[in-house]
C-alpha cells in the first residue's frame, strides 16, 4: 500500500483543458473520493493515475516514486471501470486469476488465492460460472476480486456503482467501504454521487471545470466549503444563498440584510463593497415570529421524519429542514432565524468563501489533528 | 435480468409470419441450389446421358466423370484392350469400355493443391496482416488516418483486368509469373483492403476497457492484444476470413493470366478439361463439385463464430 501524490497535473485534449492544475495527497490506506458532475475530469484524472492516458504537464508519484511516465503495467495499481471490463471468454476464476498470471504466479498458488479472494467477496459459489449471465451486483464483486487479488499499491474505482439500481447501491456502499476497513488498500474512487462520496470516503475532492474546488475531509466540506459551487454541489437540498450587497470591516459579526440584521461568524477580513451570499444549510434554518428575516411560505415537501419548506423572501426562495410535525399553509407569512455560528459568506462574484472565525477554528482543529 | 434482456430483444414474430418467412426461405433455398444440384448430377452422368435432350433426370450414375477428371487417356484398338490383364479398379474398367486405356494422372490434383495453398496461404497473410492493421487503426492515432483508410479501399476499386497487365510485366521482370508465392502476395495484397475495413469495424466494437484492464493487470500491450482483443475478435476475424478465401479460391482473372503451368489454379484448369477428348461435361461438373467442396467445409466448420457475428450488436456485454 503507498501514498499517492499528484502534483500541478494538467491535461489537455487539443486546445480543451479537461483537467487545470490539480495538485493532492492520498495518504497510505486513505479513501479519496474524487467529485464532480459530468464532464470534469474525473475519469481523465483517475487514468492518469493509471498510466492510460499520459498528463500534459505535473507530476504523479506512488510511494514516493514517480511514476509520470510510466507505463500502466508498471505501477502495480488495480483499477475498476465503470462496466467492469470483464473478460467476457473466461469464466469468474479466470478472470480473478488473470492478474496473477501476469506475474506469473505458480498454478497451485493462483488457485489458492482466487479463492480466498472469492471467500472475502462471498462469490466462492460462482467461482466457474462464465461471467455472461451474471447479475449486476456479482459482476461488480468480480470486478473487485480482480482488483484485490493482486494486493496492489492502490486502487483506482471509476463509479463502479454507476450502473446498479439505487437500492442495491446501498448495499455495495456499504461493502465497499467495509472492504476497504479490512484491507486498508490507498484507494481513489470517482463518483457523481454526494452521497456515496460522504458514506465512504476519508477526504473528498470536489472537482468542477477540470479544477478541484474543494479538497477536504466530508464534515470540511459539508459544514465550511470553500466555495458557492461545493456549497450548492452538496447537501440536498443545497445550501440556501441569501444575496444581498454590503462592504464589511474586517472582524464585522453581522450583516444588515434588507431590515434584518443577521449574526455571523466574525470575518477575518475585510470585504469591499459588492454583491454578497449568505451561505445557510437548510436544518440550520428555525421559524420565528420575532424575527426581522420575513417570508411567506412557497411549498413543503414532506419527507416522513422532516419535510423541506420552502419559504420565498426578498433574497430568493429559501428551503429550510423542519421537524415533520408542523403543518403549514400556502402563503403564510412566517420570521427566519439562523443558526448564525454555522453560516457562511461568499463574495458572490468570485463564489469563494470570505474567512471567518468558522474556518480559523476548523484549521487550528486540524492542525492539532494533523 | 429477463427484463433486461427483453428490453433488448426485437418483438416476438407470430406463428403465421414465422411460416411465411420459412416459406420464402426454403423457396429462396431451393432455386439458388438447383444449378448446384445440377452440376452434382452432370458429374454422376455418362458423356452420352450427359448431353441427351431433352435432359434426363432419371439414369444410370456413372463414375466416369470422376475417372477423366483424374486421369488422361488414349485410345486404344479393342484387339489391344482385349489382349490386356483383368481392369484394376472402376476407373480402368469404364475407361476401357470406350475404347481407351489409362496413360496416367491428370493434372487436376496439382492444380487443386495450387488453389488451396494459394487461396488458403493468401486468406491466412490477409487476416493476419488485416487484423494487425484494423487494430492500429482502431486503437491508435494515426496520422491521416482516414486518408490511408480511404487509400486503402481504393485499391479494390480498379477491375482486376485493368491491373492485370501492368501486373503480369512487373511479375515477368521479378520472377513471380506462374509462381504460387506471386499468387499468394497477389491476392494478399487485393485482400488486405477488405480485411482491414471490415475487421476495424469488428475491433471498434469491443470496447477498449478490456485492453486497458489487461494492460494495468500487468500485461504489454501486445499481451493484452493476444489474450483480450483476439478471442473477443474471432467472429470478425472468422467472417473476414471466408469472405477473403471466397475471393482467392474463386478468382479466375489473374489466375488465368499470370498462370499456365506449375502454379496454375483450378479456376482456369477446369474449363481446359472439356477439351480433352470430345465434350467430357460429365468431367468438368466432377471438377466443379470438388472445387466447391473446401469452401463448404470451412464455412460449415466456422458456422458458430458467423452465426455469434450476425447477433454481434445485439448483445449487451
Ligand atoms: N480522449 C479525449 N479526447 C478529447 N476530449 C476528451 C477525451 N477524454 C475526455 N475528454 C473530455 O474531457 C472532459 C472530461 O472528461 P472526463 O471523462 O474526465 O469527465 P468525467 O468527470 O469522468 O465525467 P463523467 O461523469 O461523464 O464520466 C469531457 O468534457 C470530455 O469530453
Ligand atoms: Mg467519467
Amino acid at each position: 500500500m503507498a501514498e499517492i501524490r499528484v502534483d500541478h497535473l494538467r491535461k489537455a485534449f487539443g486546445e480543451f483543458v479537461a483537467v487545470q492544475d490539480s495538485s493532492f495527497t492520498v495518504e497510505d490506506g486513505a479513501f479519496l473520493a474524487l467529485l464532480g458532475p459530468s464532464g470534469c475530469g474525473k475519469t481523465t484524472t483517475l487514468r492518469m493515475i493509471a498510466g492510460l492516458e499520459l498528463p500534459t504537464g505535473g507530476t504523479i508519484s506512488l510511494a514516493g516514486e514517480d511514476v509520470t511516465y510510466k507505463r500502466a503495467s508498471e505501477r502495480d495499481i488495480a483499477f475498476v471501470f465503470q462496466l467492469f471490463a470483464l473478460y467476457p471468454h473466461m469464466n469468474v476464476r479466470r478472470n480473478i486469476g488473470f492478474p496473477l498470471l501476469a506475474q506469473g504466479v505458480p498454478k497451485a498458488e493462483i488457485r489458492t488465492r482466487v479463492e480466498e479472494t472469492a471467500r472475502l467477496l462471498q462469490i466462492d459459489h460462482i467461482l466457474d460460472r462464465p461471467v455472461s449471465g451474471l447479475a449486476g451486483g456479482d459482476r461488480q464483486r468480480v470486478a473487485l476480486g480482480r482488483a484485490i487479488v493482486r494486493r496492489p499499491k492502490c486502487f483506482l474505482m471509476d463509479e463502479p456503482l454507476g450502473t446498479l439500481d439505487a437500492e442495491f447501491r446501498e448495499v455495495m456502499v456499504r461493502e465497499l467501504r467495509e472492504l476497504h476497513n479490512r484491507i486498508h488498500a490507498t484507494t481513489v474512487y470517482v463518483t457523481h454521487d454526494q452521497i456515496e462520496a460522504m458514506a465512504m470516503a476519508d477526504r473528498i475532492a470536489v472537482m468542477n471545470h477540470g479544477v478541484i474546488e474543494q479538497f477536504g475531509t466530508p464534515q470540511q466540506i459539508y459544514d465550511r466549503p470553500a466555495s458557492m459551487y461545493v456549497a450548492d454541489f452538496i447537501g440536498s437540498p443545497p445550501m440556501n444563498f441569501i444575496r444581498f450587497d454590503a462592504g464589511l470591516p474586517k472582524g464585522a459579526r453581522t450583516a444588515r440584510i434588507g431590515a434584518a440584521e443577521i449574526e455571523m461568524p466574525a470575518l477575518r477580513a475585510e470585504v469591499a463593497p459588492g454583491a454578497l451570499a449568505l451561505g445557510v444549510r437548510p436544518e440550520h434554518i428555525r421559524f420565528s415570529d420575532a424575527s426581522p428575516l420575513r417570508g411567506a411560505i412557497y411549498g413543503t415537501e414532506y419527507l416522513g421524519t422532516n419535510q423541506i419548506v420552502t419559504v420565498e423572501t426578498q433574497g430568493g426562495l429559501v428551503r429550510a429542514r423542519l421537524p415533520a410535525g408542523q403543518s403549514y399553509r400556502i402563503g403564510e407569512p412566517v420570521g427566519l432565524s439562523f443558526k448564525s455560528e454555522r453560516l457562511s459568506l461568499f463574495d458572490a462574484r468570485s463564489g469563494r468563501v470570505i474567512p471567518s472565525v468558522l474556518h480559523e477554528g476548523a484549521l487550528r482543529r486540524e492542525a492539532r489533528h494533523g | 435480468m429477463s427484463a433486461a434482456n427483453s428490453a433488448h430483444s426485437v418483438v416476438e414474430p407470430g406463428a403465421a409470419s414465422k411460416r411465411i418467412a420459412a416459406t420464402l426461405v426454403i423457396l429462396y433455398a431451393v432455386i439458388t441450389l438447383v444449378p448446384l444440384v445440377w452440376i452434382f448430377l452432370t458429374s454422376i452422368k455418362s458423356p452420352p446421358d450427359s448431353i441427351s435432350y431433352p435432359p434426363k433426370i432419371l439414369f444410370t450414375p456413372s463414375l466416369e466423370g470422376y475417372c477423366n477428371l483424374f486421369t488422361t487417356r488414349t485410345r486404344q484398338t479393342p484387339e489391344y484392350i482385349a489382349a490386356l490383364p483383368e481392369p484394376d479398379g472402376i476407373c480402368d474398367a469404364v475407361t476401357r469400355k470406350r475404347n481407351m486405356v489409362i496413360a496416367g494422372p491428370s493434372n487436376f490434383l496439382p492444380r487443386f493443391a495450387n488453389s488451396l495453398i494459394i487461396a488458403f496461404g493468401s486468406t491466412f497473410l490477409a487476416v493476419g496482416l488485416g487484423t494487425l492493421a484494423a487494430y492500429g487503426f482502431s486503437r491508435f492515432k494515426v496520422p491521416l488516418a482516414d486518408d490511408l483508410l480511404f487509400f486503402i479501399l481504393s485499391t479494390r476499386m480498379m477491375p482486376p483486368i485493368a491491373v492485370a497487365i501492368p501486373i503480369y510485366l512487373m511479375y515477368r521482370q521479378l520472377g513471380l509469373s506462374d509462381t504460387a508465392i506471386g499468387m499468394m502476395l497477389l491476392y494478399t495484397a487485393v485482400n488486405v483492403s477488405l480485411a482491414v475495413w471490415l475487421l476495424k469495424g469488428f475491433i471498434d466494437e469491443i470496447p477498449r476497457e478490456y485492453e486497458e484492464a489487461a494492460m494495468i493487470d500487468g500485461y504489454s500491450r501486445l499481451q493484452a492484444f493476444r489474450k483480450v482483443v483476439l478471442p473477443q475478435a474471432t467472429t470478425g476475424i472468422a467472417a473476414t476470413a471466408i469472405f477473403c478465401l471466397i475471393f482467392a479460391w474463386n478468382e479466375y482473372a489473374f489466375a488465368s493470366l499470370l498462370t499456365s503451368g506449375s502454379a496454375q489454379t483450378a479456376p482456369p484448369f477446369i474449363p481446359t478439361i472439356i477439351g480433352e477428348g470430345g465434350q467430357d461435361w460429365p468431367a468438368v461438373a466432377a471438377g466443379t463439385t470438388i472445387f466447391l467442396v473446401p469452401i463448404l467445409v470451412f464455412t460449415i466448420l466456422l458456422r458458430k463464430q458467423l452465426l455469434r457475428g450476425i447477433t454481434f450488436g445485439a448483445v449487451r456485454k
